[in-house]
């Protein structure tokens, strides 16, 4: 079940990402408890994600299974995994930067062009294709590129 | 019933009437980015108003859920401030209206994930993170165009002047709600000074201020905001995918 994958950015899972908080299971009714957190309040993948979770639970034999969602703590893209760092910039999207302590989104890092791995970036759009991205472009391979914003 | 209801419904009200309104922008915006920006902005202010009516309703207890309450109240049954239900006027204007609402919503949310509701501290939570870049964009396109050209000055000012007004009705007292609006004021105040000061932009004289949305008392504006919004619902009572 966690190889569930985010159905906007379908190279990364939602264990991978952090979505997927536990999975629990009854050890008097067998009953599994799976708890998961969107990443944004208004992701409209969660609903998706939510069904796919719910298949894989039936296909593994848990037709009973529970999917709940919980908002705290909130979601953070210091969850993301070095798995799925790494896979997203396999994918050519930039993963996020740690997130600064003060509670400040940190706009002004250098952000590496995932492709050719020069600092030379620039930001062309502060929101991106989804609620999670910014749109960026290399200074240096010109390669235009989607960027994980830090929250 | 305690205060909390009330308070919840305001505060999804508010997100939800934002939403819509700058959901208005798509398709019609200035610039690609910005097209993507505004709803964007507008599907995280939905997002915090499916978490906070979906919480009204079982506070209520009369077997509301966030759908009956968004699509089957009537616009004097609104409990939104007056500023998220103005016409989005230009460009500048919406960057007013946002700079305040976020000014706002910032401070709201943060104080309000330390409250001793679980529920609403878990929202406020979540949705500080998102309204912190909301403030953060809205605070670019003020200081732009207000030290840009002289029109986009002009502008700016103008959309400023246009809705200052309405910012005291976000501040109005509630003593007994898990935040009190009121002790959010100076720190607004800190924020949107300090952005209009690089802005080259001044803040207006204000004497009367408009309010009450709170009681439910609104512009002709949300009417029609709302039968929009409403509309395919309504029409179609009860219809499934």
């Amino acid at each position: 079940m966690a190889a569930v994958v985010d159905p906007e950015i379908r190279v990364v899972t939602i264990d991978d990402l952090g979505i997927l908080r536990s999975v629990q299971e009854d050890p008097a009714t067998g009953r599994v408890v799976v708890t998961i957190t969107p990443t944004y309040t208004g992701c409209p993948a969660m609903d998706v994600i939510r069904a796919d979770i719910r298949r894989a639970l039936v296909a593994a034999g848990h037709p009973d299974a529970e999917v709940r969602t919980v908002h705290s703590p909130a979601w953070s893209t210091d969850w993301i995994s070095d798995a799925g760092r790494a896979k997203l910039a396999a994918a050519g999207i930039a993963p996020p930067a740690p997130v600064r302590r003060d509670g400040v989104v940190p706009l002004t890092l250098a952000v590496r062009c995932p492709r050719c791995g020069s600092p030379e970036t620039e930001q062309l759009s502060r929101f991106g294709s989804t609620a999670c991205k910014a749109l960026w472009r290399c200074r240096s391979c010109a390669e235009p590129f989607d960027h994980v914003k830090a929250l | 019933m305690s205060e909390l209801f009330p308070f919840t419904l305001a505060l999804g009200d508010d997100a939800l009437i934002a939403a819509q309104r700058l959901a208005e922008w798509s398709t019609r915006a200035p610039e690609m980015e910005e097209d993507i920006a505004l709803s964007n902005i507008a599907l995280d202010q939905l997002g915090a108003a499916r978490l906070l009516l979906s919480y009204a309703g079982e506070l209520e207890g009369a077997g509301r859920d966030e759908d009956a309450l968004a699509y089957l109240r009537d616009d004097r049954e609104f409990r939104n401030c007056l500023l998220v239900e103005l016409p989005n006027g230009d460009f500048a204007v919406t960057m007013a209206k946002l700079l305040v609402l976020s000014a706002y919503q910032v401070p709201l949310y943060t104080a309000l994930a330390g409250c001793p509701d679980e529920r609403l501290a878990a929202i406020g939570g979540k949705a500080r993170k998102e309204s912190a870049y909301h403030l953060d964009h809205a605070a670019l396109w003020v200081r732009r165009l207000g030290d840009g050209t002289e029109e986009s000055h002009r502008r700016m000012q103008a959309g400023i002047d246009q809705v200052w007004a309405y910012a005291d009705e976000l501040f109005a007292a509630r003593p007994d709600a898990p935040v009190d609006p009121a002790t959010l004021r100076s720190e607004f105040d800190d924020t949107v000074t300090a952005v209009l000061a690089e802005a080259t932009l001044t803040l207006p004289e204000v004497g009367w201020t408009p309010a009450g949305g709170r009681d439910g008392v609104h512009t002709e504006h949300l009417s029609y905001l709302l039968a929009e919004m409403q509309v395919v619902h309504r029409a179609h009572p009860g219809a499934r995918w």
